[in-house]
C-alpha cells in the first residue's frame, strides 16, 4: 500500500492511458511547462511533449468546442477548464455538440471527450471560482459525469472515462487536490454506475459524491457516540446513477438525507431525493432531507464561506432531525 | 460540378414542395442559389476530408457526396434517414464522408472543423477541414476563437464564408460594420480573399488553392464568396425584408445558369448533354422519394436509443 493525494490520483491515470494509447491528448489553459493551475498535469508536458500536453489561448469555448471536433475524427482528447465555471463560455461545445451529436447523427459519430472540471469552494475564491454546477451537466442526455472523492476513485474513474466513447465530464473537487489516501499496488478502472459505501450503518443513508463524502464521514463518526449508525454511499458517478446501492440502502435505513455542496434550488440533490421519494416511498420513515449549500452565490469571506456551505454539523444536525 | 449543383437545386426544389404540402415537418434552410460554393469547394476534397456545415446544410451534404436517398428519408424523419429520423434537415452528417453535421447552432461548426483540422495534424495525415459558415457567424465568438487557434496551430482548416448578406432578416451593413468579411483575417495572422461566389470555378480554383496549402503544412485561410439565396431564411419566410430591386438583380447573377453557358460555350457539351443530365437527376429525386416514401418511421424505442454507445435510457412512466 502507498499514499497519493487525489491530484496525483488524477495525473497517474493521465499518465497511464497516454503511455497506452496516442491518440489520448491533453489540452487547456497552462496544463504545459505550468503543469495546470492546481498542478495536476505536472511533469506529462516533460514526458508527452507539446503536442501531446497543449496549452491553449484562455478560450474555453475553444478547449471544449476543438476537443469535441477532434473527439469525432479519431482522438481522445482530456480538457481542462480551470474552475467549472468558466463552463458557461463552454457550453454550447458540451450540451448542443458533444452531448447531441451521436443521437442527432442516428448513432454514426462518437464523442470520446474528457472534460475535466475542478469545482466547489472552500478556498475564499469568491462567486466566480468555487461553483457547484452538477446539475447542469446531470441534466442533459448524452453526458456522463462522475465525481471521486479520494485517490484511488480518481485514478480509477479517470481510466474508465477516457476509455468511454461518450463525453465524460469529469468533476474533481479542489479542496480534495492534496489530500492524500492509500492506494492498492495496481488500480483498476472503476466501471460508472458503481457507487461505494463508504461506512456501513443501519440508522440513516447518507447519499454523497465528492468533498461531502468526508464531511458526512465525519458526521456519521460523531453521531456514532450518540448510537446512531449513518450509512454513507459515496455516488462517484452521477450519470449514470447506481439506483441499486441507493436504494437497497434506503430499504436498509430507512430514512435517507442527500448531501450536496451545491445551491439546493434546482440542484441535483432535488433529483436525487425526488428519486428516492418516487422510488422508495414504502420504505421511508421520514420524508427525505436534503443538505445543500444555502441559495447564494459562495461569497469571499471566510466566515460567510462557511456559512453559505454545508458542514458536518449540518449533517449532523439534518440526521438528529429525522430521527 | 454541374451535376453535383443540379442535384442540390432539384433536391431542394423538390424539398420545398413537400415542406408547403406538410409532408416534411420542422424548419426547411434552403440553399438555393448558394450551389456553387458546396460544389466548386467540395470538388477540391477527398471522402476522408472533413466538412462542417450550417442549418443550410443540404448543399454541403450533397456536394461532399452524400446520398440523396437516405437525405430525402431523413427529411421526411424516416427510420432510413442518415439520422434515423432524430436528425432532420439541420443535423445530417455521415462520418464515412467526412460530413461532421450540419449546425443547428450558428457558429459552432468553426470550433469543430478546427477540432478536426487538429486532429488530422495530430495523426499526421493529410487531411484537410472545410468550415462552411455564413456571414452573420462571422460576430460569434466562435468565429474569433477558432481563427485565433488555427492560425496559431498552422491548423490544415479552410474557412469558407458564404456571405448571403444577410442573417436571417438582417442586413450584413445591419449586423457587421464591414463589407468585407475576409478582412478579419488580419487579426489573426491568416491569408484571406473574397471572390465571387456564384462562379462555381472561381470558387473552385480559390479553395484548391487554401486546400493545397493546408495539405503542404501551411495552415489555414478565409475565403469568403459573396452569394445570395433565392428563398427566404427558412420555407415559409417570404423573404419581405429584402428589397425587390436587390432580389431581382441577384436572380440574373443565378450560378446554375451562368455555369451552363459556360459549358456550352467553353465546356464542349450540348444542350442535349445538359437535358440528359437533368433528366437523370430528376429519376434519382423520384427514387429518392419513392424511398422516403416507403420507408417506415422509427420505432418508439428508437426515441431513447443512440443517446450513448452503450446505455440505453429507460422508458420511464412521466
Amino acid at each position: 500500500m502507498r499514499k497519493i493525494t487525489y491530484g496525483e490520483g488524477i495525473r497517474e491515470a493521465l499518465r497511464e492511458k497516454m503511455l497506452e494509447n496516442k491518440n489520448v491528448v491533453l489540452l487547456g489553459e497552462d496544463v504545459g511547462p505550468y503543469g495546470g493551475t492546481f498542478g495536476v498535469t505536472k511533469g506529462l508536458w516533460e514526458q508527452f511533449g507539446e503536442e501531446r500536453v497543449r496549452d491553449t489561448p484562455i478560450s474555453e469555448g475553444v478547449i471544449v468546442g476543438a476537443s469535441v471536433g477532434a473527439a469525432a475524427t479519431g482522438l481522445r482528447p482530456v480538457a481542462e477548464l480551470m474552475f467549472i465555471d468558466f463552463l458557461t463560455f463552454g457550453m454550447d461545445g458540451l450540451v448542443n455538440q458533444a452531448a447531441k451529436m451521436r443521437y442527432m447523427f442516428g448513432g454514426k459519430i462518437s464523442v470520446p471527450l474528457v472534460l475535466r472540471l475542478p469545482a466547489g469552494g472552500g478556498i475564499s475564491a469568491g462567486a466566480q471560482h468555487s461553483g457547484s454546477l452538477e446539475a447542469w451537466v446531470t441534466h442533459v442526455p448524452g453526458l456522463k459525469v462522475v465525481y471521486p472523492s479520494n485517490a484511488q476513485d480518481a485514478w480509477g474513474l479517470m481510466l474508465t472515462a477516457i476509455d468511454d466513447d461518450n463525453p465524460v465530464v469529469y468533476i474533481e473537487s479542489k479542496v480534495l487536490y492534496s489530500q492524500k489516501s492509500e492506494l492498492p499496488d495496481k488500480v483498476e478502472p472503476i466501471p460508472f454506475g458503481s457507487a461505494r459505501i463508504a461506512r456501513e450503518g443501519s440508522d440513516v443513508s447518507i447519499i454523497t459524491y465528492g468533498k461531502q463524502v468526508h464531511d458526512a464521514l465525519k458526521a456519521a463518526a460523531a453521531l456514532a457516540k450518540d448510537g446512531i449508525e449513518a450509512e454513507v454511499i459515496d455516488l462517484r458517478s452521477l450519470y449514470p446513477l447506481d439506483k441499486e446501492t441507493i436504494f437497497g440502502s434506503v430499504g436498509k435505513t430507512h430514512r435517507a438525507l442527500v448531501v450536496t455542496e451545491e445551491v439546493k434550488r434546482g440542484g441535483y440533490g432535488g433529483e436525487l431525493s425526488a428519486l428516492i421519494s418516487e422510488q422508495c416511498f414504502d420504505e421511508l420513515d421520514a420524508p427525505v432531507v436534503r443538505i445543500g449549500a444555502l441559495d447564494a452565490p459562495v461569497p469571499y469571506s471566510q466566515v460567510l464561506e462557511s456559512l453559505v456551505l454545508p458542514s458536518a454539523e449540518d449533517i449532523i444536525k439534518g440526521v438528529k432531525e429525522m430521527l | 460540378m454541374y451535376r453535383k449543383m443540379q442535384s442540390i437545386r432539384k433536391f431542394e426544389k423538390t424539398a420545398s414542395v413537400f415542406f408547403a404540402e406538410g409532408k416534411i415537418p420542422g424548419f426547411v434552410h434552403l440553399y438555393i442559389g448558394e450551389e456553387a460554393i458546396a460544389v466548386g469547394a467540395c470538388a477540391n476534397l477527398r471522402d476522408d476530408d472533413y466538412i462542417t456545415s450550417t442549418h443550410r446544410g443540404h448543399g454541403h451534404i450533397v456536394a461532399k457526396g452524400g446520398n440523396l436517398k437516405y437525405m430525402m428519408a431523413e427529411l421526411f424523419g424516416k427510420e432510413t434517414g442518415y439520422c434515423k429520423g432524430k436528425g432532420g434537415s439541420m443535423h445530417i452528417a455521415d462520418a464515412e464522408l467526412g460530413i461532421l453535421g450540419a449546425n443547428g447552432i450558428v457558429g459552432a461548426g468553426h470550433l469543430i472543423a478546427t477540432g478536426a483540422a487538429w486532429s488530422a495534424k495530430y495523426r499526421g495525415t493529410d487531411q484537410v477541414s472545410v468550415c462552411f459558415f455564413g456571414d452573420a457567424s462571422t460576430n460569434q465568438s466562435t468565429f474569433h476563437e477558432a481563427m485565433n487557434l488555427a492560425s496559431l496551430w498552422k491548423l490544415p482548416v479552410i474557412f469558407v464564408c458564404e456571405n448571403n448578406l444577410y442573417g436571417i432578416s438582417v442586413s450584413q451593413a445591419r449586423h457587421q460594420n464591414i463589407q468585407d468579411i475576409s478582412e478579419r483575417a488580419s487579426g489573426y495572422g491568416m491569408p484571406s480573399l473574397s471572390a465571387d461566389g456564384n462562379d462555381v470555378l472561381t470558387v473552385y480554383e480559390k479553395v484548391g488553392e487554401a486546400v493545397s496549402r493546408a495539405r503542404a503544412g501551411e495552415g489555414p485561410t478565409l475565403l469568403e464568396f459573396k452569394t445570395y439565396r433565392h428563398h427566404g431564411h427558412f420555407e415559409g419566410d417570404a423573404g419581405a425584408y429584402r428589397p425587390k430591386e436587390e432580389v431581382e438583380a441577384w436572380l440574373q447573377k443565378d450560378p446554375l445558369p451562368r455555369f451552363e453557358s459556360y459549358l456550352l460555350d467553353n465546356g464542349g457539351l450540348t444542350e442535349e448533354e445538359l437535358e440528359a443530365i437533368r433528366q437523370e437527376i430528376d429519376q434519382e429525386i423520384r427514387e429518392a422519394l419513392e424511398f422516403a416514401d416507403a420507408s417506415p418511421y422509427p420505432a418508439p424505442e428508437s426515441s431513447v436509443r443512440d443517446i450513448y454507445s452503450d446505455l440505453i435510457e429507460e422508458a420511464r412512466i412521466r
